[in-house]
């Protein structure tokens, strides 16, 4: 895939797509102002902007979803009104959706048929659907079993489905929106040799995304987003990372953690032949041993549900299971009363959730009232039977300036902060009870660059203070960049541990993927 | 009992069957497209009084089904209203519909005929006439087949065969044309067809239009065919049978078949036997009257193992972000 092939071959053409003067508000917010671009025939151009910048409000404006308050849309040379998703369609315009736009218990076909069937009966339109799906399999090397049903298929194989449904609909234009969020490693190099495919075939991609490494990669041209507008278009070869985070937000980034080596003390959390099941029932952590000591972080690698959620919810106490836990030497309780976060809590372990929106934070309370929960019997917090709001507030006022949440105001609900600052707020309140061991899942889903940044300096500062940290994250960068210790989770085991500076990408992904690797370098050391 | 019997329960079970089936169906068009429809019952229950009031003034019957189902459309129409257009929430839509019609049948049945909330009771050309199939009369003699045909086949009214034709023709549309399939999609994932460009609130207008023509005849057949004229809530709670059966069929419209078959047979027994004797122990009449809608309790209490309803059900459509 080379970078820079792509504009100059193509500089004569008029633009597949041209956008002039796109803007577009919700209420007061503006999500995008004044955009332009031009996307050249042929090419992978990248959007890249932190969350809430824009990026997706910009395509769904493309793809028909949102109509824009002022601008105009020009596909090919031609300028096009695209009201709607059918007009998006018929102007060669194919989106694959981060969440896939799927009906998960229709056929493959079936999917791929629905709106754009031949005529009203069924069958000669799937019969039709069959055979192209055939040979835009043999052109594209897209496989996939057109009778399969959608949620037997894993994500990638979804991603594919994605795909076809654009290609079948005839598609110039493709545009994917973050596409390897679900995806493995591996997945994602083979995602990247299909959109390679694509653009020699002439077709042209808008890839949205928030990972530097993808658009380097592959993009041709790429575009910053931040906070609604286009700061710069550049070609990708004549850019770096450090430029594009410094474009995206709007300062100069860290983008490594500054670490210094853990000095590992006594362990712990210790697991011994841990077994725990989901509410159906089904066992999602098969017997795994794992120990995290004072002072250093373990980072659970693995793409997601391969059982690191139940594992992260048992020693939260959202979850019981079966086997041995030991917190400082002390057997934990995996069943009975004290097997809740509340007595996980008094024994000195703290949690920030995989998901905070569901189970960080109440949403629609304010922010000084999700500072205390968990914590609300603390009596601190309590003046008689009463809770002491007062104390509340001003522990809250406390924890937005040490944490910078932004804006400052506790009196408002989290619903309304934005991704970042909801994080903080969540880690402010866990990290500030001073745990012996901090649970942390996802740190940085949904959450800027900037924001990034600051969590994880956070992090690193509880483990400088000798605390112990158990990280499960699903962005394998973020795993290699914090962790002192990497286990590796596939299918309720874990494949292996390794540490991060012996260890990249690429075996990792492997290990993820349930291919087992060599000599475990740390079986003797533990 | 005799094999006379057992014919004439089982041609009860038919009657008694047809309005919970069209009901049921009705209800399976529009939970399919992701729209719950509580109010069944309610426009079942309007469907009976207009078409019996408009064949009692005009004596004719057809009018009178016509008028039956404007007035079941008129309310689908307002739930469609209500929880499509207005994203409002669909169960207290229903509630609404059915306490509605409830109220209002009575109050315009009174203010038109001053019959204590009934229409008059229908004769001739005003209700729908049984159907006497080609050669009932010849075979009736012959053994076993002769009464098969004569008593249980034959000797239905016209809506009785619609509702059972209904059977087959919504498994047709829903599995074999392209509305079907899309009428299947959105209701379980209705942004799926949304990026399609098809339309969501179209698809789903359709699907509440379709139920409320099934219940409007649900409703005609039970005021002018089953019975001659309407009274203060005839339907009886079969608008909640029919949707305990479709969870019972699981939204299949075969299955929906044998559940009403099921329903319907429990209703016939309860009416042929109202007091059974099991020596010494008297089954009292009100238990028997009771049963079927033990069994909708037992059945919605989920002993019937799981049912997956539509995933998209109940959720009004907003654009995602």
């Amino acid at each position: 895939m080379s970078a820079s092939s792509g504009p100059e071959r193509h500089t004569s053409a008029a633009p597949a797509i041209e956008l002039r003067g796109i803007s577009k508000s919700f209420g007061p917010v503006q999500a995008n102002k004044d955009i332009s671009i031009r996307v050249m025939p042929g090419t992978i151009h990248g959007i890249i902007g932190e969350n809430g910048a824009g990026k997706s409000t910009l395509m769904s404006i493309l793809y028909g979803f949102y109509k824009a308050d002022k601008g105009e849309i020009f596909i090919a040379g031609r300028k096009t009104e695209i009201p709607d998703s059918q007009a998006a369609i018929a102007a060669g315009i194919g989106m694959v959706f981060q969440h896939f736009k799927l009906v998960e218990n229709f056929t493959v076909l079936e999917n791929i048929v629905l709106g754009a069937e031949e005529g009203w009966l069924l069958r000669p339109s799937l019969a039709k659907a069959r055979r192209s799906l055939l040979d835009l399999a043999s052109e594209y090397g897209l496989n996939v079993d057109p009778d399969a049903v959608i949620e037997d298929l894993g994500v990638g194989m979804q991603q594919r489905v994605e795909i076809l449904k654009a290609l079948y609909r005839q598609a110039d234009i493709l545009i994917l929106d973050e596409p390897t969020g679900v995806l493995t490693p591996s997945e994602a190099d083979q995602l990247f040799r299909i959109l390679d495919r694509l653009r020699a075939e002439g077709k042209t991609i808008v890839l949205i995304t928030h990972k530097l490494r993808e658009i380097m990669d592959i993009t041709d041209t790429v575009s910053v987003m931040r906070r609604g507008e286009m700061t710069a278009t550049v070609r990708t070869s004549e850019t770096s990372p450090a430029e594009l985070a410094e474009l995206m937000v709007g300062r100069k980034v860290l983008l490594r953690v500054d670490k210094t080596p853990a000095r590992p003390g006594a362990t712990v959390l210790e697991i011994r032949g841990l077994h725990v099941s989901d509410e159906k029932g089904v066992e999602r952590v098969k017997g795994i041993d794992l120990t995290v000591r004072a002072g250093e972080i373990v980072g659970i690698a693995g793409v997601a549900g391969n059982g690191q959620s139940e594992l992260l919810e048992l020693l939260g106490g959202m979850r019981g299971g079966k086997g041995a836990v030991l917190l400082n030497g002390a057997p934990l309780d995996l069943a009975g009363p004290h097997a809740d976060g509340r007595g996980r809590r008094n024994r000195g372990i703290a949690h920030v959730p995989e998901d905070r929106q569901r189970e960080g934070l109440i949403m629609d309370f304010h922010a000084w009232e999700n500072v205390a929960f968990g914590y609300h019997h603390d009596p601190a917090y309590r003046s008689g039977v009463l809770m002491n709001n007062a104390a509340l507030r001003a522990d809250t006022d406390a924890k937005i300036e040490k944490f910078d949440i932004r804006p400052a105001n506790g009196w408002q609900t989290a619903r309304n902060f934005s991704g970042g600052n909801q994080q903080k707020i969540v880690v402010a309140r866990e990290i500030e009870r001073n745990p012996d061991l901090l649970l942390i899942g996802q740190p940085t889903r949904g959450v800027d660059i900037g924001a990034i940044e600051f969590i994880h300096k956070q992090i690193m500062a509880l483990r400088d203070q000798g605390k112990a940290i158990l990280l499960v994250s699903v962005e394998l960068e973020e795993i290699l960049s914090l962790s002192d210790r990497v286990a590796v989770m596939f299918d309720g085991h874990i494949m292996g541990e390794r540490l991060p500076g012996e260890t990249d990408e690429k075996e990792l992904g492997l290990l993820m993927a349930g291919v087992s690797g060599q000599s475990d370098p740390l079986a003797a050391v533990n | 009992m005799d094999f006379l019997t057992v014919i004439q329960v089982l041609d009860s079970t038919v009657r008694l069957a047809t309005p919970l089936l069209l009901a049921c169906l009705a209800g399976l068009f529009s939970e399919r497209a992701g729209i719950f429809d509580i109010g069944l019952e309610g426009k079942m229950l309007a469907a009976a009084f207009f078409s019996a009031a408009v064949a009692a003034v005009s004596g004719s019957v057809w009018l009178g089904l016509l008028a039956g189902i404007a007035a079941s459309m008129v309310l689908s129409g307002l739930h469609g209203l209500a929880s499509i257009t207005f994203r409002g929430n669909q169960l207290i839509s229903g509630v609404a519909i059915n306490f509605l019609a409830a109220g209002l049948t009575v109050l315009i049945a009174q203010d038109w005929f001053s019959q204590g909330g009934r229409t008059p009771s229908l004769m001739g050309g005003a209700r729908f006439a049984p159907i006497t199939l080609p050669f009932a009369d010849a075979v009736a003699k012959v053994p076993v087949i002769g009464p098969i045909y004569s008593e249980l086949l034959s000797g239905h009214s016209v809506l009785v065969y619609i509702a059972f034709l209904a059977v087959p023709a919504t498994w047709w549309i829903l599995f074999r044309t392209r509305f079907g399939l899309r009428l299947r999609a959105v209701g379980e994932n209705p942004a799926a067809v949304d990026t399609a460009g098809v339309s969501v609130v179209g698809l789903r207008f359709a699907a509440v239009a379709i139920c409320g023509v099934l219940c409007g005849i649900a409703g005609a057949y039970l005021a002018t065919a089953l019975q001659a004229g309407f009274v203060k809530d005839m339907t009886a709670g079969r608008g909640f049978i029919a949707l305990a059966a479709l969870i019972f069929a699981k939204w299949r419209p075969w299955h929906a078949l044998y559940a009403c078959l099921l329903f319907g047979f429990l209703q016939a027994i309860a009416l042929r036997y109202q007091n059974i004797d099991l020596g010494g122990i008297v089954i009292p009449v009100q238990a028997m009257d009771a049963l079927p809608y033990i069994l909708t309790v037992v059945i919605l209490a989920g002993f019937v193992g799981k049912a997956i309803p539509p995933r998209a059900g109940g959720e009004p459509y907003v654009k995602e972000r």
